[in-house]
C-alpha cells in the first residue's frame, strides 16, 4: 500500500468515527444551549444505545431494526428520567453542583449497565454483512456507509427541526434568551426536557451505528463522550455545522495520528486538541465573536 | 481559633493512640491507605471546597508524584527522601505552569480541561514503557528510612503516613483561616467581587492549584514508597472521581470532613468484599444523593438532620393544631 492509499484509509476511517463524535457533540450542544449545562452523562447514552440494541437483538432475539428502535426509545426515556430526577430539581444551582450531579449520574448509569451486562466487551453484528468494499485502494466496511448515511440524515433532520419546526424554533429562542422566551409564551421547562430527550436519542443512535465496528461495553461512554465534547468545543457549542466539522476534524486527526505516529497515543490526541482549543480559542474555531466561556 | 486547636489536638491524639487499640493486623495496612487518601482528599478540598475550583485530574498529580519518586529510586537508585523532594518540586512547577491556562476556565470548562489533563497523563504513564514500565507497572521501589528505621511494616508506615497527613491537616486548617483562605473564599463566592476588593484572583487560583498538586504529589510519593509497586490503574480517571466523592461525602470546605470521606470510602470495600464490584454504583449514587439532599456533606448534614428530626419530635402539638 503506498502512502496515498494509506492516508486515504486513515481519512476514511477517521471520517466515520468523526461522524460519531459529531452526533455526540450535537447532543452536548443542544443541552448546553437550552440549559448552560455540560452534561457529563452524554457519553453514557452512547453506551446505552449500543448495549441496549445488543440486549434486544442478541439476548431477546428481536429483529435488528426493532431492537434499534427500542434501544433509542429506552435511552431517550433514561435521558428524560435523568433530567426529571437530577437536573430539574436543581434548576439554578451553581455550575460546580451541576458538574458533580451529571458526573454522579453518568457513573450511576455506567454502574447499572455493568450490573446488568457485566464487564465483557460485545460486538453488535454489522447491519449489512462484513464484505469489505474497495475504494481507490482503501477498504471500507458497509457499516461505514451506514454511519455516513445515518449521520447525514440525522444532521439534516436536526437542521430542519431547529430551523423549520415551531418547537425547534422555540428551543433556539430559549438558547438566546430564556426570560424573553418565557415572556412570549414558550414553556422553558418543556424545552429543557425536550433537549435532554433529543440529545440522549442522538447519543444512542451514535452508539448503535458505531457498535458493530468498535465493539461495545459498559464503559465505552467515557471516551466517546469526551471526544464528542471535544467536537462541540471546536464548533463553539453551536449545535450546527461547526460541531459536525469539529467531530470530523477530531476523527481524522485521531486516525492519522494513530496510523502515522503511534496508536498508543490515539486517545491523547483528542484531549490535546481539547486543551489547546480551551486554552487558545474557547469560543470555538469557527465563531468570530467572544462568548462567555471563560 | 482555640476551638480549632482543640479539635486538631484531639484528632492527633486519636490518630496517635489508635494502633494501641486496633493492633497491628491487616487493619493497620488499610489505615495507611486511609492516611494517603486523607492527604489527597484534603488537597482536592483546598481547591474545590475553599476556592471553588473543580479538578477532575487530581490523580495526575498523585501519579506524577508516585512515578517521579518511583523511577528516581527504583531505576536511578537515588535517595528516597531526595526523590520525594524532587517529585514534590517538579509537580509544583508543572502545576504552576499548567495552572495559568487551566484556571482561566470556569465551571464546566474547568472540569473538562482538568479531566483532559488527567487522561493525557494517564496515557503517558501507560505508553512510556521504557521509563514507567507501562501497564505492567514499576516494582522494586525502596521503602523510606530514617536514622536506621526502615519503614517496611504496616505500623511503621502508619506513623509515617499519618505524620504527613496530620501536618497537611494542620497546614490546611491554618490556610483556611488565614488571609489567603479568606481571599480564596471570596473568589469562591464571587470572583468579580473578590477582584474589586483587590484580590489577585488569577494568581491566587493558580497558587492554590499548585499547592493542591504539591500535596497530591507528596501523597503519591508516600504511596510509592509504602506499597513499593505502582501501576497506571492506581492513577486513572476513577481515582479522581473517588477523590471527588470523598470530598463531597465529607463536605465541601471541611478539612476533617475530607478525612471522614477518605476513611469511609477506603474502609467500606474492606468490610464488604462485594462492594468492590459495585463501587462505581456507590460512588455515582453517593455523588448524586449527597449533592442533592445534603449539600454540606456528612459533617454539616448529619447534625442538621438530627436537629430536624429532633424538631419534628417536639412538633406534633403544632401539627395537631393545624391538622
Amino acid at each position: 500500500m503506498d502512502l496515498f492509499e494509506e492516508i486515504l484509509q486513515y481519512v476514511l476511517s477517521g471520517l466515520s468515527t468523526g461522524a460519531i463524535y459529531a452526533l455526540i457533540g450535537l447532543g452536548f450542544a443542544i443541552i448546553y444551549n437550552s440549559t448552560s449545562i455540560i452534561n457529563f452523562a452524554q457519553g453514557e447514552f452512547v453506551m446505552l444505545g449500543g448495549m441496549l440494541t445488543l440486549f434486544f437483538h442478541v439476548t431477546l432475539f428481536m429483529s435488528l431494526p426493532f431492537s434499534v428502535f427500542l434501544a433509542v426509545l429506552v435511552a431517550t426515556a433514561v435521558g428524560v428520567l435523568f433530567e426529571r430526577l437530577a437536573i430539574s430539581p436543581l434548576k439554578n444551582a451553581d455550575p460546580l453542583i451541576l458538574v458533580i450531579i451529571t458526573i454522579g449520574g453518568s457513573i450511576l448509569i455506567r454502574g447499572i449497565a455493568m450490573l446488568l451486562w457485566g464487564k465483557d466487551t460485545y460486538a453488535l453484528p454489522m447491519f449489512s454483512g462484513d464484505e469489505p468494499l474497495v475504494l481507490w485502494g482503501a477498504t471500507l466496511m458497509p457499516q461505514n456507509l451506514w454511519i455516513f448515511g445515518i449521520t447525514l440524515i440525522i444532521i439534516i433532520a436536526n437542521r430542519l427541526f431547529f430551523h423549520h419546526s415551531i418547537i425547534g424554533k422555540a428551543m433556539r429562542a430559549c438558547s438566546f434568551n430564556r426570560v424573553a422566551s418565557s415572556l412570549v409564551g414558550i414553556n422553558v421547562k418543556h424545552t429543557v426536557l425536550f433537549s435532554f430527550a433529543i440529545s440522549s436519542a442522538l447519543g444512542a443512535a451514535a452508539g448503535i451505528i458505531i457498535a458493530p465496528l468498535t465493539m461495545t461495553s459498559y464503559d465505552v461512554g467515557i471516551m466517546l463522550g469526551l471526544k464528542g465534547f471535544c467536537a462541540a468545543i471546536i464548533g463553539g457549542m453551536s449545535g450546527g455545522i461547526g460541531t459536525v466539522a469539529g467531530g470530523l476534524i477530531v476523527g481524522i486527526l485521531e486516525s492519522l495520528g494513530a496510523g502515522l505516529i503511534s496508536s498508543g497515543y490515539k486517545d491523547a490526541i483528542a484531549f490535546i486538541i481539547l486543551l489547546l482549543i480551551l486554552f487558545l480559542r474557547p469560543q470555538g474555531l469557527f465563531v468570530k465573536g467572544e462568548t462567555e466561556r471563560v | 481559633m482555640k476551638k480549632e486547636l482543640l479539635k486538631f489536638l484531639l484528632f492527633t491524639t486519636v490518630i496517635l493512640i489508635a494502633p494501641v487499640f486496633l493492633g497491628s493486623g491487616y487493619l493497620m495496612n488499610v489505615l495507611v491507605f486511609v492516611g494517603i487518601f486523607t492527604i489527597l482528599a484534603v488537597a482536592l478540598n483546598l481547591l474545590l471546597g475553599l476556592a471553588g475550583q473543580i479538578s477532575l485530574g487530581q490523580a495526575a498529580f498523585f501519579g506524577l508524584g508516585a512515578y517521579i519518586s518511583g523511577v528516581l529510586t527504583a531505576t536511578h537508585a537515588l535517595d528516597p527522601w531526595l526523590s520525594m523532594v524532587i517529585a514534590i518540586v517538579a509537580v509544583g512547577i508543572i502545576a504552576f505552569i499548567l495552572g495559568f491556562p487551566i484556571l482561566k476556565l470556569k465551571g464546566h470548562y474547568l472540569a473538562m480541561a482538568t479531566l483532559g489533563m488527567g487522561i493525557i497523563v494517564y496515557i503517558i504513564f501507560n505508553e512510556t514503557i521504557d521509563i514507567t514500565g507501562g501497564p505492567s507497572g514499576l516494582s522494586g521501589i525502596p521503602h523510606l528510612s530514617l536514622g536506621g528505621i526502615i519503614f517496611n511494616s504496616d505500623i511503621k508506615n502508619y506513623y509515617l503516613v499519618w505524620f504527613f497527613a496530620v501536618m497537611i491537616i494542620l497546614l490546611s486548617v491554618n490556610l483556611t483561616s488565614s488571609r489567603i483562605g479568606r481571599a480564596l473564599r471570596a473568589i469562591h463566592d464571587s470572583e468579580v467581587a473578590a477582584r474589586i476588593m483587590g484580590v489577585n484572583a488569577r494568581l491566587l487560583k493558580v497558587q492554590i492549584f499548585s499547592i493542591s498538586g504539591v500535596i497530591s504529589a507528596l501523597a503519591g510519593s508516600l504511596y510509592a514508597h509504602t506499597v513499593t509497586f505502582i501501576s497506571p490503574t492506581s492513577f486513572g480517571f476513577n481515582v479522581s472521581i473517588e477523590l471527588l466523592t470523598m470530598v463531597i461525602i465529607g463536605g465541601l470546605g471541611s478539612i476533617y470532613g475530607s478525612f471522614l470521606g477518605a476513611a469511609i470510602l477506603t474502609l467500606l470495600p474492606e468490610f464488604f468484599r462485594t462492594f468492590q464490584d459495585y463501587d462505581i454504583i456507590v460512588y455515582g449514587l453517593t455523588l448524586v444523593v449527597i449533592t442533592m439532599f445534603m449539600p454540606g456533606g456528612l459533617v454539616r448534614g448529619v447534625p442538621l438532620l438530627f436537629r430536624s428530626l429532633f424538631k419534628k419530635e417536639s412538633m406534633p402539638q403544632s401539627n395537631g393544631k393545624s391538622g
